[in-house]
């Protein structure tokens, strides 16, 4: 990714003169590239005309360079200032006019140095440390009396997303959703991608970490022991979920039903709607899922492989929960940390059935990770979809059939 | 009636050397060189019929000579120029002196920005050229366009040998172009070429062009240009312009000729 810029001015006859085609040529020569954000031309020959231009580099030291060729053909660097800053009046209140962040990279100026903004995710605030001169981004119910918060839009700068360079499903993606999809291309995309993380996962390499966040729908829909082989072969390294997910998992290995439903007879069977309490009861008082599988209790499934392979399990209670389990967390805002302090490392996102877990986490996520939305529902593949990211692509499919295309994808015999 | 500024040699000689052509070993022939600037002043006056304003030759600077680099001139307004070498920067004050003392409207650019006046930026009347990269810096021409209510299509000037763009271009009174195209890169030569048509853009001789030829002073139908260019002549000629040889090398030791030895006054 292009991530250094700088935007510069040119002005004056630049048009006739050749100027601006020099500018421009130069930058590319250079192994830069351009974004020309502003071209006003003289109505007239005496009228000068103006090119506002913002210039890329892969490094600072050739965006440097670049400047430096293009200063004598009158390309100057656009005077730019320092964001403004406010402080917090009291705990978890922003102060008026506070900057609200995207999911895109975002740099802040702090004494005339382009700062990284650090934990990048939408719809948080922007804290300083204006003697370390660091930036990061906070929640509103995070902020604390005293701290630094950048308002206003002056002297911030938000980076689009290049287009990915692997010529992948991730790479063409426009912010479109459809049944019609040919789902078997996507999939082989997105295995390909698993593979080549879990490489990366395996040597210790940074942002090689799949996440997963699913709803129950997995495990009633068929989905678990396909789920269960990706955590196996260690192709998920982080599970998002709500009570039911576990639950219901859980249940299949202890009653052979999910939601009472019988996976093996095809039918609910008497009583059946009572086996997930007994089931949650039954962890609560083995005091946790981790002790449940280490004591043999829970042989199979979802659970017990991440318990096994060491998965990092954040598990967000809702109202309607029964319980909940032990381990699930209870306070929303809590809950909302522990999702936002799994994100780091993270490579690449499924957001498997279910809207709430999928909007969630992809509030949560930068626009650099790639992230695949599956549901049957179209419109939560499209709510993803909607915040403008290159890399959020959209199947309208059963969890079921996904996770198991994916697996044998991967060499699953199922 | 052309007015012309310019400045007797007396003080005339290689001090410095800011330009390949200046070596200090090669010594200026005052005497000679008296003699040429005043056969040039004799043509400029008898034969082209322009009025000349004689400027008080200072001593220790050598170059005010050198008076296209005055500044500019254009109606009642002078810009006197912003020397890029410390060498020639004690010559502002006295230009801008001369300018105010004639009456002139003078106004000047920031101090820490390079513009040699009518060195690099010279033109047909409705549309100028701006020389720049060795000397002067684009960035005075957008400021001088809306100061003069003029186009100034900016020209890089690519080879040290042409410093000044008077050194490689020379706008003819009847809208032809003598210019040398190999001391602009290629867009400078596409600008120029979308501007002039090919039959009124006349090119000198790299062998002529390197004796300055370019460096002609237009006034009508007379051209005075260094002795040396007969190829550049005969183009002339066929064009109906009457050209003026004046032997100059004395001054081609400082890498100037006819036309840095005057200033337009309008």
């Amino acid at each position: 990714m292009m991530h250094d810029q700088e935007t510069v001015l040119l002005q004056g006859h630049i048009i006739d003169s050749l100027i601006l085609a020099k500018v421009l040529d130069k930058i590319l020569m250079m192994g830069g590239t351009f974004d020309l954000q502003d071209v006003q031309i003289g109505k007239t020959r005496e009228e000068p005309s103006r090119a506002r231009i913002v210039v890329q580099a892969s490094s600072a030291k050739l965006l440097s360079e670049i400047l430096h060729a293009i200063q004598p053909h009158g390309a100057s660097v656009e005077s730019e200032r320092d964001c403004r800053l406010a402080v917090a009046l009291a705990d978890g209140i922003f102060p008026d006019e506070f900057y609200a962040t995207t999911h895109l990279p975002t740099q802040v100026r702090i004494r005339d140095q382009w700062v990284e903004v650090e934990g990048i995710e939408m719809d948080l605030g922007i804290r300083v440390d204006p003697v370390s001169l660091a930036a990061r981004t906070v929640p509103m119910g995070e902020v604390k009396r005293g701290d630094q918060i950048v308002i206003g839009r002056e002297g911030v700068r938000v980076t689009p997303l290049q287009r990915p360079r692997d010529r992948d499903v991730f790479s063409f993606m426009e912010s479109q959703v459809s049944s019609e999809r040919p789902h078997g291309r996507v999939i082989s995309d997105i295995a390909k991608r698993l593979m080549q993380l879990r490489i990366g996962f395996r040597e210790g390499k940074a942002g090689s970490k799949v996440l997963l966040a699913g709803g129950p729908a997995i495990v009633h829909a068929g989905g678990r022991e396909a789920l269960a082989w990706l955590i196996d072969e260690v192709f998920i390294h982080v599970l998002f979920c709500g009570n039911a997910l576990p639950a219901h998992d859980m249940e299949v290995d202890l009653y052979g039903t999910s939601l009472g439903y019988g996976h093996a007879a095809g039918r609910v069977v008497p009583h059946g709607h009572e086996h997930h309490l007994r089931t949650i009861n039954r962890i609560r008082a083995i005091g946790s899922i981790e002790a449940a599988v280490k004591s043999g209790v829970i042989k199979t499934g979802i659970m017990a492989a991440c318990v096994r392979r060491d998965v990092h399990v954040v598990m967000a209670g809702t109202i309607r929960d029964d319980g909940p389990l032990p381990g699930v967390i209870t306070d929303s805002l809590e809950a909302q940390a522990a999702m936002r302090a799994a994100i780091p490392g993270i490579g690449m996102a499924l957001l498997v059935a279910s809207t709430l877990h999928a909007v969630a986490t992809g509030n949560l996520l930068p626009a650099t990770v790639p992230s695949v939305c599956v549901d049957v529902n179209p419109a939560v593949p499209t709510k993803l979809a909607d915040r403008g990211s290159f890399q959020a692509v959209g199947l309208v499919m059963d969890a079921a059939s996904f996770l198991r295309e994916l697996a044998r994808e991967l060499g699953a015999r199922l | 009636m052309s007015r012309l500024l310019v400045c007797p040699p007396d003080y005339f000689k290689i001090d410095y050397e800011i330009n390949p052509w200046m070596r200090r070993s090669n010594a200026v022939d005052s005497e000679r060189a008296a003699r040429q600037w005043h056969h040039l002043m004799q043509v400029l006056e008898q034969d082209v019929g322009a009025v000349l304003e004689r400027m008080k030759p200072v001593p220790g600077l050598p170059d005010l000579v050198f008076t296209a680099n005055a500044g500019v001139v254009v109606g009642g307004k002078a810009v006197p120029s912003r020397f890029r070498y410390p060498e020639r920067q004690k010559e502002e004050a006295y230009f801008e002196d001369w300018f105010r003392g004639q009456g002139y409207e003078v106004v000047t650019l920031d101090p820490g920005s390079f513009f040699e006046g009518a060195g690099d930026l010279l033109g047909f009347p409705d549309t100028w050229f701006g020389g720049y990269r060795q000397r002067s810096e684009i960035r005075v021409f957008p400021i001088l366009s809306d100061w003069f209510h003029r186009e100034i299509i900016p020209l890089e000037l690519v080879d040290s040998r042409f410093y000044h763009l008077d050194t490689c271009l020379c706008p003819l009174s009847g809208g032809e172009l003598l210019y040398f195209p190999p001391a602009f890169d290629h867009y400078g030569q596409a600008a120029l070429a979308e501007r002039i048509t090919p039959s009124r853009r006349l090119v000198a001789p790299e062998a002529e062009a390197l004796r300055f030829a370019c460096n002609a002073v237009c006034l009508g139908k007379h051209i005075v240009l260094p002795e040396g260019c007969p190829e550049t002549e005969s183009l002339l000629t066929s064009r109906g312009y009457l050209p003026h040889p004046v032997p100059l090398d004395e001054f081609m030791k400082s890498g100037g000729s006819a036309k840095c030895l005057t200033l337009a006054l309008d």
